[in-house]
Protein backbone atom coordinates (compact mmCIF):
# COMPACT_ATOMS: atom_id res chain seq x y z
CA UNK A 1 0.00 0.00 0.00
CA UNK A 2 0.85 3.91 -0.60
CA UNK A 3 2.56 5.82 1.76
CA UNK A 4 -0.52 7.94 3.97
CA UNK A 5 -0.21 11.84 4.64
CA UNK A 6 -2.11 11.89 8.12
CA UNK A 7 -4.32 14.98 7.56
CA UNK A 8 -5.92 15.83 10.56
CA UNK A 9 -7.94 19.34 9.80
CA UNK A 10 -9.01 22.17 11.94
CA UNK A 11 -11.34 20.60 14.48
CA UNK A 12 -9.34 17.63 15.80
CA UNK A 13 -5.81 19.64 16.51
CA UNK A 14 -7.66 22.38 17.69
CA UNK A 15 -10.63 21.13 19.99
CA UNK A 16 -10.02 17.12 20.36
CA UNK A 17 -6.26 16.99 20.39
CA UNK A 18 -6.50 13.35 21.90
CA UNK A 19 -8.04 12.00 18.79
CA UNK A 20 -5.13 13.10 16.99
CA UNK A 21 -2.94 11.81 19.74
CA UNK A 22 -4.93 7.84 19.68
CA UNK A 23 -4.61 8.14 15.39
CA UNK A 24 -0.97 8.29 15.54
CA UNK A 25 -0.55 5.71 18.67
CA UNK A 26 -2.89 3.29 16.72
CA UNK A 27 -1.41 3.74 12.90
CA UNK A 28 2.21 3.02 14.59
CA UNK A 29 0.79 0.31 16.45
CA UNK A 30 -0.12 -1.53 13.55
CA UNK A 31 2.85 -0.44 11.53
CA UNK A 32 1.15 1.93 8.93
CA UNK A 33 3.69 4.00 6.81
CA UNK A 34 2.15 7.36 6.99
CA UNK A 35 3.74 10.76 7.98
CA UNK A 36 2.23 13.94 8.89
CA UNK A 37 0.65 16.50 6.15
CA UNK A 38 2.62 19.73 6.54
CA UNK A 39 1.42 23.01 5.76
CA UNK A 40 -1.99 22.05 5.14
CA UNK A 41 -4.77 24.30 5.44
CA UNK A 42 -8.94 23.78 6.23
CA UNK A 43 -10.40 21.14 3.97
CA UNK A 44 -12.27 23.53 3.81
CA UNK A 45 -15.35 22.50 5.97
CA UNK A 46 -17.65 21.37 2.96
CA UNK A 47 -21.09 22.98 4.73
CA UNK A 48 -19.70 25.84 4.30
CA UNK A 49 -17.46 26.92 1.81
CA UNK A 50 -19.07 24.31 -0.40
CA UNK A 51 -22.03 26.19 -0.09
CA UNK A 52 -20.71 29.47 -0.75
CA UNK A 53 -18.18 29.02 -3.31
CA UNK A 54 -17.89 25.82 -5.74
CA UNK A 55 -14.51 27.54 -7.00
CA UNK A 56 -13.02 28.72 -3.80
CA UNK A 57 -14.28 25.37 -1.97
CA UNK A 58 -12.34 23.52 -5.11
CA UNK A 59 -9.25 25.56 -5.14
CA UNK A 60 -8.59 25.48 -1.15
CA UNK A 61 -8.92 21.41 -1.43
CA UNK A 62 -6.94 21.13 -4.51
CA UNK A 63 -3.79 22.91 -2.39
CA UNK A 64 -4.51 20.12 0.23
CA UNK A 65 -4.59 17.17 -2.44
CA UNK A 66 -1.17 18.60 -4.27
CA UNK A 67 1.00 18.56 -0.87
CA UNK A 68 0.00 14.97 -0.74
CA UNK A 69 0.69 14.59 -4.47
CA UNK A 70 4.29 16.53 -3.95
CA UNK A 71 4.87 13.75 -1.24
CA UNK A 72 3.42 10.83 -3.92
CA UNK A 73 1.14 9.61 -0.95
CA UNK A 74 -2.22 9.24 -0.43
CA UNK A 75 -4.15 11.21 2.13
CA UNK A 76 -5.73 9.70 5.33
CA UNK A 77 -8.60 11.65 6.80
CA UNK A 78 -9.82 10.82 10.52
CA UNK A 79 -12.79 13.17 9.85
CA UNK A 80 -16.13 13.13 7.60
CA UNK A 81 -16.17 16.53 6.62
CA UNK A 82 -12.55 16.62 5.35
CA UNK A 83 -13.05 13.31 4.11
CA UNK A 84 -16.00 14.66 2.11
CA UNK A 85 -14.06 17.89 0.98
CA UNK A 86 -10.84 16.32 -0.23
CA UNK A 87 -12.63 13.31 -1.90
CA UNK A 88 -15.53 14.87 -3.38
CA UNK A 89 -12.65 17.55 -4.77
CA UNK A 90 -10.81 14.83 -5.88
CA UNK A 91 -13.37 13.15 -7.87
CA UNK A 92 -14.52 16.53 -9.89
CA UNK A 93 -10.87 17.62 -10.23
CA UNK A 94 -9.79 14.38 -11.93
CA UNK A 95 -13.17 14.02 -14.37
CA UNK A 96 -13.61 17.48 -15.01
CA UNK A 97 -11.61 19.22 -17.19
CA UNK A 98 -12.99 22.60 -17.29
CA UNK A 99 -12.85 22.87 -13.65
CA UNK A 100 -9.36 21.49 -13.15
CA UNK A 101 -7.81 24.18 -15.76
CA UNK A 102 -9.75 26.67 -13.74
CA UNK A 103 -8.51 25.72 -10.31
CA UNK A 104 -5.00 25.37 -11.85
CA UNK A 105 -5.17 29.24 -13.25
CA UNK A 106 -5.33 30.10 -9.02
CA UNK A 107 -2.78 27.38 -7.84
CA UNK A 108 -0.41 28.71 -10.55
CA UNK A 109 -0.07 31.94 -8.37
CA UNK A 110 1.06 29.65 -5.54
CA UNK A 111 3.43 27.87 -8.22
CA UNK A 112 1.24 24.52 -7.54
CA UNK A 113 -0.44 22.74 -10.22
CA UNK A 114 -3.40 19.27 -9.70
CA UNK A 115 -2.35 16.75 -10.99
CA UNK A 116 -5.27 13.60 -10.11
CA UNK A 117 -2.31 11.07 -8.80
CA UNK A 118 -3.59 10.63 -5.11
CA UNK A 119 -6.49 8.97 -3.26
CA UNK A 120 -8.14 10.10 -0.49
CA UNK A 121 -8.66 7.36 2.31
CA UNK A 122 -11.01 7.46 5.34
CA UNK A 123 -9.38 5.96 8.55
CA UNK A 124 -12.60 3.65 8.79
CA UNK A 125 -12.81 2.23 5.68
CA UNK A 126 -8.97 2.27 5.40
CA UNK A 127 -8.56 0.13 8.23
CA UNK A 128 -11.81 -1.75 7.07
CA UNK A 129 -10.00 -2.48 3.19
CA UNK A 130 -6.65 -2.58 3.85
CA UNK A 131 -5.88 -4.12 7.19
CA UNK A 132 -9.38 -5.97 7.98
CA UNK A 133 -11.73 -6.68 11.30
CA UNK A 134 -9.89 -9.55 11.75
CA UNK A 135 -6.42 -8.75 11.43
CA UNK A 136 -7.23 -6.19 14.43
CA UNK A 137 -9.42 -8.81 16.20
CA UNK A 138 -6.51 -10.48 16.58
CA UNK A 139 -4.49 -8.14 17.42
CA UNK A 140 -6.81 -7.51 20.38
CA UNK A 141 -5.60 -9.05 24.37
CA UNK A 142 -7.90 -7.62 26.10
CA UNK A 143 -11.46 -7.51 24.54
CA UNK A 144 -13.57 -4.18 25.15
CA UNK A 145 -16.55 -5.49 26.43
CA UNK A 146 -18.94 -2.68 25.79
CA UNK A 147 -22.23 -1.51 24.54
CA UNK A 148 -21.76 0.93 21.89
CA UNK A 149 -23.63 3.16 19.60
CA UNK A 150 -22.07 3.61 16.15
CA UNK A 151 -23.03 6.52 14.36
CA UNK A 152 -21.33 6.52 10.98
CA UNK A 153 -21.80 10.39 10.28
CA UNK A 154 -23.28 11.18 6.81
CA UNK A 155 -20.39 11.92 4.63
CA UNK A 156 -18.68 9.19 5.61
CA UNK A 157 -21.20 7.19 3.34
CA UNK A 158 -22.75 9.35 1.72
CA UNK A 159 -23.36 10.32 -1.43
CA UNK A 160 -22.69 6.58 -2.03
CA UNK A 161 -22.10 7.08 -5.82
CA UNK A 162 -18.62 8.71 -4.59
CA UNK A 163 -18.16 7.04 -1.73
CA UNK A 164 -18.58 3.60 -2.96
CA UNK A 165 -18.80 1.57 0.09
CA UNK A 166 -21.68 0.25 -0.33
CA UNK A 167 -25.68 1.17 0.75
CA UNK A 168 -26.35 3.95 3.21
CA UNK A 169 -29.51 2.52 4.87
CA UNK A 170 -27.62 -0.15 6.93
CA UNK A 171 -24.09 -0.49 6.43
CA UNK A 172 -21.96 -3.07 8.50
CA UNK A 173 -17.89 -1.92 7.99
CA UNK A 174 -18.02 0.26 10.83
CA UNK A 175 -19.82 -1.99 12.83
CA UNK A 176 -17.41 -4.98 12.12
CA UNK A 177 -14.22 -2.80 12.85
CA UNK A 178 -16.06 -1.48 16.71
CA UNK A 179 -16.65 -5.25 17.34
CA UNK A 180 -13.28 -6.40 16.83
CA UNK A 181 -12.28 -4.13 19.40
CA UNK A 182 -14.62 -6.89 21.43
CA UNK A 183 -17.23 -4.16 22.03
CA UNK A 184 -21.08 -4.69 20.56
CA UNK A 185 -22.48 -2.52 18.26
CA UNK A 186 -26.09 -1.89 19.32
CA UNK A 187 -29.07 -1.62 17.31
CA UNK A 188 -30.40 1.45 17.92
CA UNK A 189 -33.66 3.14 15.87
CA UNK A 190 -32.47 6.14 14.15
CA UNK A 191 -28.41 4.89 13.46
CA UNK A 192 -28.07 6.23 10.25
CA UNK A 193 -29.48 9.68 10.96
CA UNK A 194 -27.61 12.82 10.95
CA UNK A 195 -26.37 14.45 14.11
CA UNK A 196 -27.12 17.65 13.49
CA UNK A 197 -24.01 19.41 13.32
CA UNK A 198 -23.49 19.91 9.73
CA UNK A 199 -24.34 22.02 6.77
CA UNK A 200 -23.51 25.14 9.04
CA UNK A 201 -26.51 24.67 10.84
CA UNK A 202 -24.76 24.06 14.35
CA UNK A 203 -23.16 27.47 14.23
CA UNK A 204 -25.71 29.66 12.86
CA UNK A 205 -28.82 27.68 14.81
CA UNK A 206 -27.48 25.85 17.52
CA UNK A 207 -31.21 24.88 19.03
CA UNK A 208 -32.07 23.63 15.55
CA UNK A 209 -28.93 21.10 15.38
CA UNK A 210 -29.18 19.91 19.17
CA UNK A 211 -33.10 19.21 18.35
CA UNK A 212 -31.45 16.50 15.68
CA UNK A 213 -28.99 15.35 18.58
CA UNK A 214 -31.28 14.71 21.20
CA UNK A 215 -33.62 12.49 18.50
CA UNK A 216 -30.07 10.20 18.77
CA UNK A 217 -29.31 10.51 22.20
CA UNK A 218 -33.06 9.20 22.90
CA UNK A 219 -32.79 6.50 21.03
CA UNK A 220 -29.33 5.50 21.97
CA UNK A 221 -30.35 6.04 25.88
CA UNK A 222 -33.33 3.58 24.91
CA UNK A 223 -30.93 0.98 23.53
CA UNK A 224 -28.92 1.04 26.61
CA UNK A 225 -25.37 1.72 25.49
CA UNK A 226 -21.82 2.36 27.65
CA UNK A 227 -20.78 4.94 25.01
CA UNK A 228 -21.12 6.73 21.66
CA UNK A 229 -18.36 5.30 18.83
CA UNK A 230 -18.01 7.93 16.14
CA UNK A 231 -15.61 8.63 13.22
CA UNK A 232 -15.87 12.37 13.37
CA UNK A 233 -14.69 15.14 15.15
CA UNK A 234 -17.57 17.16 14.41
CA UNK A 235 -20.34 14.28 15.01
CA UNK A 236 -18.02 14.18 17.82
CA UNK A 237 -18.21 17.66 19.16
CA UNK A 238 -22.12 18.07 18.42
CA UNK A 239 -22.62 14.66 20.95
CA UNK A 240 -20.31 15.57 23.23
CA UNK A 241 -20.79 19.30 23.73
CA UNK A 242 -24.15 19.02 22.50
CA UNK A 243 -24.87 16.47 25.92
CA UNK A 244 -23.63 18.83 28.34
CA UNK A 245 -25.80 21.93 26.51
CA UNK A 246 -28.48 19.67 26.95
CA UNK A 247 -27.43 19.21 30.32
CA UNK A 248 -27.62 22.98 31.11
CA UNK A 249 -31.63 22.36 30.05
CA UNK A 250 -31.81 19.77 32.46
CA UNK A 251 -31.40 17.03 29.85
CA UNK A 252 -28.41 14.88 31.09
CA UNK A 253 -27.80 11.90 29.40
CA UNK A 254 -24.06 11.46 30.07
CA UNK A 255 -23.41 8.80 27.56
CA UNK A 256 -19.73 8.94 26.87
CA UNK A 257 -18.33 10.02 23.13
CA UNK A 258 -15.30 7.96 21.91
CA UNK A 259 -13.68 8.38 18.36
CA UNK A 260 -13.02 4.76 16.69
CA UNK A 261 -9.21 6.15 17.05
CA UNK A 262 -9.34 6.26 20.36
CA UNK A 263 -11.97 2.66 20.79
CA UNK A 264 -8.86 1.23 19.28
CA UNK A 265 -6.23 3.03 21.26
CA UNK A 266 -8.12 1.55 24.49
CA UNK A 267 -8.55 -1.86 22.89
CA UNK A 268 -4.15 -1.90 22.22
CA UNK A 269 -4.18 -1.21 25.64
CA UNK A 270 -3.75 2.32 26.00
CA UNK A 271 -5.18 4.21 28.74
CA UNK A 272 -8.06 6.63 28.80
CA UNK A 273 -5.80 9.44 29.71
CA UNK A 274 -3.26 8.39 26.61
CA UNK A 275 -5.70 8.47 24.15
CA UNK A 276 -7.25 12.04 25.62
CA UNK A 277 -10.61 10.85 26.80
CA UNK A 278 -10.35 12.94 29.89
CA UNK A 279 -10.51 16.26 27.52
CA UNK A 280 -14.30 15.19 26.73
CA UNK A 281 -17.10 17.13 28.30
CA UNK A 282 -18.90 14.25 29.37
CA UNK A 283 -17.08 12.27 32.31
CA UNK A 284 -19.06 8.97 32.95
CA UNK A 285 -16.81 7.02 36.07
CA UNK A 286 -18.76 4.07 35.25
CA UNK A 287 -17.54 3.99 31.74
CA UNK A 288 -14.13 4.52 32.87
CA UNK A 289 -14.09 1.58 35.15
CA UNK A 290 -15.18 -1.13 32.58
CA UNK A 291 -12.43 0.09 30.58
CA UNK A 292 -9.96 -0.51 33.51
CA UNK A 293 -11.48 -3.64 34.41
CA UNK A 294 -10.97 -4.56 31.20
CA UNK A 295 -7.58 -3.02 30.86
CA UNK A 296 -6.42 -4.72 34.36
CA UNK A 297 -7.91 -8.16 33.44
CA UNK A 298 -6.24 -11.07 32.43
CA UNK A 299 -5.66 -11.12 28.52
CA UNK A 300 -7.79 -13.29 26.52
CA UNK B 1 -32.09 28.19 -10.69
CA UNK B 2 -31.08 27.20 -14.07
CA UNK B 3 -30.85 23.26 -13.55
CA UNK B 4 -32.63 21.14 -15.61
CA UNK B 5 -32.36 17.76 -13.93
CA UNK B 6 -34.83 19.14 -11.09
CA UNK B 7 -37.12 19.83 -13.48
CA UNK B 8 -37.96 15.90 -13.51
CA UNK B 9 -39.07 16.12 -10.03
CA UNK B 10 -42.60 15.14 -9.64
CA UNK B 11 -43.14 16.31 -6.09
CA UNK B 12 -43.56 13.12 -4.40
CA UNK B 13 -42.27 14.35 -0.99
CA UNK B 14 -39.67 11.13 -0.58
CA UNK B 15 -37.16 14.18 0.56
CA UNK B 16 -39.11 15.96 2.96
CA UNK B 17 -39.99 12.36 4.99
CA UNK B 18 -35.99 11.98 4.94
CA UNK B 19 -35.26 14.72 6.11
CA UNK B 20 -33.75 14.79 9.72
CA UNK B 21 -33.60 18.71 10.13
CA UNK B 22 -37.31 19.01 8.23
CA UNK B 23 -38.81 17.05 11.15
CA UNK B 24 -38.48 20.16 13.43
CA UNK B 25 -37.96 23.20 11.51
CA UNK B 26 -39.82 24.91 8.58
CA UNK B 27 -37.31 22.97 5.96
CA UNK B 28 -39.40 21.22 3.26
CA UNK B 29 -37.12 20.51 0.36
CA UNK B 30 -39.78 19.39 -1.75
CA UNK B 31 -41.02 22.71 -1.35
CA UNK B 32 -37.60 24.63 -2.58
CA UNK B 33 -37.27 22.35 -5.46
CA UNK B 34 -40.85 23.31 -6.46
CA UNK B 35 -40.51 27.07 -5.29
CA UNK B 36 -36.57 27.56 -6.82
CA UNK B 37 -38.25 26.32 -10.45
CA UNK B 38 -40.32 29.48 -10.10
CA UNK B 39 -39.01 32.03 -8.59
CA UNK B 40 -35.78 33.63 -6.96
CA UNK B 41 -35.66 31.69 -3.15
CA UNK B 42 -32.40 33.46 -1.97
CA UNK B 43 -33.82 35.35 0.79
CA UNK B 44 -35.34 32.25 2.22
CA UNK B 45 -34.01 31.07 6.04
CA UNK B 46 -34.45 27.36 4.95
CA UNK B 47 -31.50 26.99 2.75
CA UNK B 48 -29.46 27.22 5.71
CA UNK B 49 -31.52 24.70 7.81
CA UNK B 50 -30.10 21.73 5.78
CA UNK B 51 -27.76 19.47 7.50
CA UNK B 52 -26.26 18.31 3.85
CA UNK B 53 -27.11 14.66 5.50
CA UNK B 54 -27.55 13.71 1.49
CA UNK B 55 -30.72 11.23 2.77
CA UNK B 56 -33.37 13.20 0.18
CA UNK B 57 -30.52 12.95 -2.11
CA UNK B 58 -30.21 9.13 -1.91
CA UNK B 59 -33.42 8.02 -1.40
CA UNK B 60 -35.07 10.85 -4.43
CA UNK B 61 -36.83 8.49 -7.03
CA UNK B 62 -35.97 10.49 -9.78
CA UNK B 63 -32.61 10.54 -8.94
CA UNK B 64 -32.55 14.11 -8.60
CA UNK B 65 -29.15 15.34 -7.07
CA UNK B 66 -31.47 17.43 -3.96
CA UNK B 67 -28.35 18.15 -1.92
CA UNK B 68 -25.64 19.42 -3.96
CA UNK B 69 -29.03 21.60 -5.71
CA UNK B 70 -29.64 23.04 -2.29
CA UNK B 71 -25.79 24.14 -2.22
CA UNK B 72 -26.02 25.49 -5.85
CA UNK B 73 -29.31 27.92 -4.23
CA UNK B 74 -27.21 28.78 -1.19
CA UNK B 75 -24.64 29.79 -3.17
CA UNK B 76 -27.01 32.04 -5.55
CA UNK B 77 -28.36 33.43 -2.05
CA UNK B 78 -24.43 33.98 -0.88
CA UNK B 79 -24.01 36.06 -4.38
CA UNK B 80 -27.20 38.31 -3.15
CA UNK B 81 -25.32 38.90 0.08
CA UNK B 82 -27.68 36.41 2.07
CA UNK B 83 -24.45 35.15 4.52
CA UNK B 84 -25.93 34.46 8.18
CA UNK B 85 -23.44 36.17 10.91
CA UNK B 86 -22.28 33.12 12.21
CA UNK B 87 -21.07 31.91 8.79
CA UNK B 88 -19.45 34.91 7.87
CA UNK B 89 -17.13 34.53 10.91
CA UNK B 90 -16.49 31.42 10.42
CA UNK B 91 -15.41 32.62 7.02
CA UNK B 92 -13.63 35.49 8.67
CA UNK B 93 -11.69 32.44 10.93
CA UNK B 94 -10.07 31.01 7.55
CA UNK B 95 -9.02 34.64 6.46
CA UNK B 96 -7.03 35.11 9.52
CA UNK B 97 -5.83 32.33 10.30
CA UNK B 98 -6.16 28.97 7.31
CA UNK B 99 -8.27 27.03 9.74
CA UNK B 100 -12.26 26.91 10.44
CA UNK B 101 -11.84 26.67 14.00
CA UNK B 102 -8.70 27.96 15.48
CA UNK B 103 -6.72 26.56 17.94
CA UNK B 104 -6.98 28.73 21.62
CA UNK B 105 -4.46 28.97 24.38
CA UNK B 106 -6.55 26.59 26.60
CA UNK B 107 -5.78 23.81 23.57
CA UNK B 108 -2.06 24.65 22.96
CA UNK B 109 -1.84 23.83 26.73
CA UNK B 110 -3.68 20.37 26.12
CA UNK B 111 -1.65 19.63 22.62
CA UNK B 112 1.59 20.09 25.32
CA UNK B 113 0.51 18.28 27.80
CA UNK B 114 -0.55 15.21 25.23
CA UNK B 115 3.19 15.59 23.83
CA UNK B 116 1.57 16.54 20.30
CA UNK B 117 3.62 19.02 18.18
CA UNK B 118 2.99 22.89 17.71
CA UNK B 119 1.23 23.21 14.53
CA UNK B 120 1.51 27.10 14.20
CA UNK B 121 4.95 27.10 12.42
CA UNK B 122 3.57 25.22 9.76
CA UNK B 123 -0.15 27.02 9.49
CA UNK B 124 1.35 30.40 9.25
CA UNK B 125 3.47 29.24 5.95
CA UNK B 126 0.30 27.81 4.94
CA UNK B 127 -1.84 31.08 5.76
CA UNK B 128 0.22 32.68 3.29
CA UNK B 129 -1.19 30.49 0.70
CA UNK B 130 -4.10 30.32 1.48
CA UNK B 131 -4.74 34.13 1.56
CA UNK B 132 -3.38 34.52 -1.68
CA UNK B 133 -5.88 31.76 -2.72
CA UNK B 134 -8.71 33.45 -1.39
CA UNK B 135 -8.15 36.71 -3.23
CA UNK B 136 -7.76 34.77 -6.52
CA UNK B 137 -10.85 33.44 -6.14
CA UNK B 138 -12.44 36.44 -5.15
CA UNK B 139 -13.87 35.22 -1.76
CA UNK B 140 -12.37 37.97 0.70
CA UNK B 141 -15.03 40.17 -1.87
CA UNK B 142 -17.77 37.89 -1.39
CA UNK B 143 -17.68 38.10 2.23
CA UNK B 144 -17.02 41.65 2.63
CA UNK B 145 -20.28 42.12 0.53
Amino acid sequence: MRELSLYTGCLIPNRYPGIEKATRLVLDRLDIRWSELKEAACCPAPGIYRSFDKITWLTLASRNLVLAEEKNTDILTICNGCFSSLMDANNILKSDTGLRNEVNSHLKKIGKEYLGTIEVRHIIEFLYKDIGAEKLDKLIEKPLELRAAVHYGCHLLKPTKERKLGGAECPVFFDELVEATGAMSVPYEGKTNCCGAGGGVRSAMLETSLKMTEYKLERMEKAGVDCIVDACPFCHLQYDWGQAELAKAGKAYNIPVVHYSQLLGLALGYEPEEVGLNLNEIINPGFEEKIALVQKGKPR
Amino acid sequence: MKNSEILTCLQCGTCHASCPSGRYTSLNVRKIVRDSIRKDISDEPELWMCTTCYNCQERCPRGIKVTDAILTLRSEAVKKGEILPAHRKVCRFLIETGNSIPIDDKHRLLRKRLGLGNPEPAHKKALKEVRALLASTKFDELIKA
